[in-house]
């Protein structure tokens, strides 16, 4: 309510203070005398520069209290492995992280990690918690708005259910934040949204504060096989591509209304403004470089044509995501800084999906490139260091060894790159959020389990404790109970 | 009936039906020369574990196992373990291997009868010996696989969650026009050009949620219909005669169909039901209590809610461990410890993977999870080995470490339960299996220096 009032009273400024956003100059145009009529402020939800977060994040911290764990072994995600390890976490962030020697604060709680072993909170690259929900009724099929190949007006935080009970699952497995992305039907399926992995009863209050928006696109099988088999355009794979261009060229078409509509206002000329349009916000968002690409391309000959577009339009791709041909172009993702977020070995589970290999994450990783280990599985999503440790076994056997210290990254320094967040977590550096996960022993172990995981220095889990075990509503007097382990 | 009377008897019965496909999986094995394995941990499953083993194999059979002393005839193949870990090859309880390629792409799929048959639907005639699939599954240590048939008509399973979806409401979804699966098979991965080591070793029925929709929409309207086609089996085992005459009653199934149902009936072949709901699976044991049936259930997430019923029953089960999500309402009470109960409540369990070898969650893996939830490292490996040899009827000639078993055999990196872990030898019937899969093959091509020819030079 209060946002509102503010959109309204501030219509007047809104034109000249958001012409920064802009991403292009105005082009220079004859000048025509003003015309001293006085502009009728456009109302705010018409103009899409005056509230880019009109859905803001309500995210409070648990309570946290002072916690040092200590004689524990430390993956720092920056390519460290401390042996007897101390990991302080004060007011929600990570204090101090170090050896033995390491200071710890009077009056912190203060937990043996003996034999345990300390990484930062996990982070799935992509999931659709929430948008598929268990149980995977058909009134809950909320992921896929397959009613267009280009959706790019959805946000997929309009459709989490918070009390997906795969929500509590994922955070046993040490799942501290999440990318939830919509479904892959649409070339361009909509905005994802990054969440906290703690238990809400609105969507809102799980949003990452500060986390940016990413755009979901889709190569390939997908869209094809959605809209091809109804006779619509896209049935094939120039179809998609010609989907995307047409997309972002509408974008640089309405990004450009903006801006010359902006600069006449700016130049005291009248002008009609331009229809606002929730997809091409969206687009154009893209094009201004505030909300990233999240690009599902299984094949190496896809991804280097989607690079193609990019740089037609001039827009960057963060992320591929099932990208099981990645190892294929392994160099051309290393030098355009583009990660890959892969399965450790899944393949075949379509014409697409053909060629990946067990070495993908490893050979990328010789390559120099970004590897991130992902899940788009409400069970996976629960083993994401097991599923890491797979590729490092392929990778062993294909006589490229990845130590733990490095393969950590790919399931929490890489993912935070990748949704744009890595300044404020994935690894466990000081004043970083203290999103920590405490294990039963090595992470990367069949027999390990998490003990402990914190989120913002607040316990949210604990193995051993019923307390710090949550449950959804719909658990509550269901057979099991939503207890789903000892 | 005691399990090993039960193991004898299954394995008698199964011998007789499978004595062709028998005789040609076991030619490779009676050209295998001498082949030893030094400086291994054995994990014979029956006997422990030995330090610093030698494994020696010839005729395709295990011919002495135990410490250094174990003498290495001259001529033998020598493998040196390095201190690796050696174990039985692994059994994958219930898949797709070789009768499915890829998931969307029907015309690769022969893992489900459609709608003109049921029971009869029989996959040994849908095995592929050239499957790449099988290099695959024998790189993650699998040495036997059971094929079990899908009801109705495959649908695309895909894994990405958000396609199982797309599909239209969860991966039980579809045309289920069909009330049996059909007949299930024993894979062995040698190098035969007849794989199928024993054929029809199972029927296979769905009940709950999926079973449901071939009996117009309830549990209770299928358990009728399933009822009412094992009298039909009966009556037409009986009165054949007077059929062929035009003399007898109507059958609800077509008598194909009820000719493969005789043999459950009479209780020579087990009945294997995929079945999730604790309230389902009483009806799945009432049902067989009833009818006389050999019960294998498969699924089964809620099973730990009636274990001390099942083991009472001598009823196996058939189980991934990691299934512990409420994906439906019929497995709303799934558990991580699923396993660990069952097993202490007395019943045999074998530990699946994923259904499907593109989409590996590997059997051992699974296993490990289970023993982080409770189930003993030692009953783990066996529910991947040798309790899915008893389940299936050849533990008579695999899933242990022993004098006189197949010489199935697999060396890996480390502790096999380990996702780090890997195969360095997989050994079927005595002879090593060396064909690379696709997978490696492409490792190999694109792990290799830039020559400036492009990769398929290599």
């Amino acid at each position: 309510m209060k946002r509102r009032l503010m959109h309204r009273a501030a219509v007047l400024l809104a034109a000249a203070a958001l012409a920064a956003c802009s991403a292009t100059p105005a082009p220079p145009g004859e000048k025509k005398a003003s015309d001293n009529k006085v502009a009728v402020p456009l109302p705010g939800p018409l103009d899409p520069g005056t509230d880019d977060n009109p859905y803001p994040s309500t995210y409070r911290p648990l309570p946290a209290q002072a916690t040092a764990i200590v004689h524990a072994t430390v993956l720092t995600a920056t390519g460290e492995q401390i042996d007897d390890g101390t990991v302080v976490m004060v007011d929600g962030r990570i204090a101090a992280v170090g050896d033995a020697s390491t200071a710890v604060p009077l009056g912190a709680r203060v937990i043996d990690g003996r034999g345990k072993w300390v990484t930062p909170g996990i982070i799935d690259a992509h999931s659709h918690l929430g948008v598929y929900p268990s149980p995977g009724v058909a009134s809950r099929q909320d992921g896929n708005e397959w009613t267009n190949p280009n959706t790019a007006g959805v946000w997929a935080e309009h459709s989490i259910w918070p009390q997906d009970p795969a929500f509590q699952r994922a955070r046993a497995g040490g799942v501290t934040t999440l990318l939830i992305l919509p479904g892959s039907a649409n070339l361009f399926g909509g905005r994802s949204v990054t969440v906290k992995n703690v238990p809400a009863v609105t969507t809102a209050a799980m949003k990452f504060p500060g986390a940016p928006y990413s755009l979901k696109m889709a190569c390939g099988e997908n869209p094809k096989r959605t809209y091809g088999t109804k006779g619509i355009s896209p049935m094939t794979n120039m179809g998609n591509v010609l989907g995307y261009r047409k997309g972002w060229l509408d974008a640089v078409r309405y990004a450009h209304k903006w801006d010359v509509y902006r600069a006449k206002l700016a130049d005291g000329e009248s002008a009609d403004p331009p229809d606002r349009d929730f997809g091409l916000d969206t687009l154009a968002g893209v094009l201004a470089g505030r909300i990233l690409v999240q690009n599902h391309c299984y094949r190496a000959d896809e991804m280097a044509t989607m690079l193609d577009v990019a740089d037609e339009f001039g827009y960057r791709i963060t992320m591929f995501h099932h990208a099981v041909e990645a190892y294929k172009v392994a160099p051309l993702l290393a030098k355009r800084g583009v990660c890959s977020a892969i399965w450790a070995e899944r393949s075949g589970t379509k014409m697409e999906a053909i060629d990946g290999i067990g070495a993908n994450a490893a050979l990328l990783q010789r390559a120099g490139a970004c590897v991130v280990i992902h899940s788009d599985d409400t069970t996976l999503i629960q083993r994401l260091n097991q599923e890491t440790a797979i590729a490092m076994g392929a990778g062993a056997r294909a006589g490229i060894p990845v130590t733990r210290a490095q393969a950590i990254a790919w399931i929490t320094a890489n993912p935070a790159r990748a949704l744009g967040i890595a300044e404020q977590t994935g690894t466990l550096e000081r004043s970083k959020m203290a999103d920590v996960v405490l294990w039963s022993g090595d992470p990367f172990s069949s027999y390990t389990l998490a003990e402990q995981v914190f989120i913002d220095g607040a316990l949210v889990y604990d193995r051993h404790e019923r307390r710090f075990q949550p449950r959804s509503d719909f658990e509550l007097g269901q057979p099991g109970a939503g207890e789903f382990h000892p | 009936m005691n399990s090993t009377l039960r193991d004898a008897a299954i394995a008698a019965a199964l011998s007789c039906l499978s004595a062709l496909t028998h005789a040609a999986s076991a030619r490779d094995g009676e050209t295998a020369g001498p082949l030893a394995i030094i400086n291994a941990r054995l994990e014979t499953i029956t006997r422990g574990t030995i330090e610093s083993g030698t494994l020696l194999m010839a005729n395709g059979r295990i011919v002495a196992l135990g410490g250094a002393a174990v003498d290495v005839p001259r001529g033998a193949r020598i493998i040196d373990a390095h201190g690796g870990t050696v174990t039985p090859g692994l059994i994958a309880c219930s898949t797709n291997l070789a009768i499915a390629e890829i998931n969307q792409l029907a015309e690769t799929r022969d893992d489900a009868g459609g709608t003109r048959i049921s029971a009869a639907f029989d996959v040994q005639y849908g095995v592929n010996a050239w499957s790449p699939q099988i290099p695959v599954a024998r790189e993650s240590g699998v040495t036997h696989a059971v094929l079990s048939p899908l009801v109705g008509t495959a649908e695309p399973f895909d894994d990405e969650e958000e396609h199982a979806a797309l599909q239209g409401g969860g991966e039980n979804a579809g045309a289920y026009n069909a009330l049996f699966a059909g007949q299930a098979a024993m894979l062995r991965l040698d190098a035969s050009p007849l794989p199928v080591m024993r054929a029809r070793i199972a029927m296979t029925l769905d009940l709950g949620q999926a079973g449901a929709q071939h009996g117009g929409g309830s549990r209770a309207a299928s358990i009728i219909l399933v009822k009412a086609a094992l009298a039909d089996a009966r009556h037409y085992a009986r009165f054949r005669a007077s059929y062929d005459r035009g003399a007898t009653r109507t059958y609800g199934l077509p008598t194909f169909d009820l000719e493969a149902l005789i043999p459950v009936v009479e209780g020579r072949t087990p009945l294997l039901v995929r079945v999730s709901r604790a309230a389902d699976i009483r009806q799945a044991l009432a049902l067989a209590r009833e009818e006389n049936l050999r019960l294998i259930l498969e699924d089964a997430q809620e099973a730990w809610l009636v274990a001390d019923e099942i083991a009472a029953a001598k009823v196996p089960v058939l189980i991934d461990p990691q299934d512990d999500l409420p994906r439906s309402f019929e497995v709303l009470a799934a558990r991580l410890d699923n396993a660990a109960r069952l097993q202490r409540a007395g019943v045999t369990i074998a530990i699946k993977g994923s259904r499907n070898f593109n989409s590996l969650r590997p059997i051992r893996l699974n296993a490990g999870v289970a023993v982080a939830y409770g189930l003993s490292r030692d009953e783990a490996l066996r529910a991947i080995t040798l309790n899915p040899a008893r389940i299936w009827g050849i533990a008579n000639r695999t899933g242990s470490l022993e004098v006189g078993k197949d010489a199935d055999v697999v060396v890996w990196s480390g502790d096999p339960l380990e996702a780090q872990s890997y195969t360095r030898n997989v050994i079927v019937g005595g002879v090593e299996q060396t064909t690379p899969s696709r997978r490696l093959q492409l490792q190999e091509r694109y792990g290799r220096p830039d020559d400036g020819y492009p990769p398929a030079y290599h």
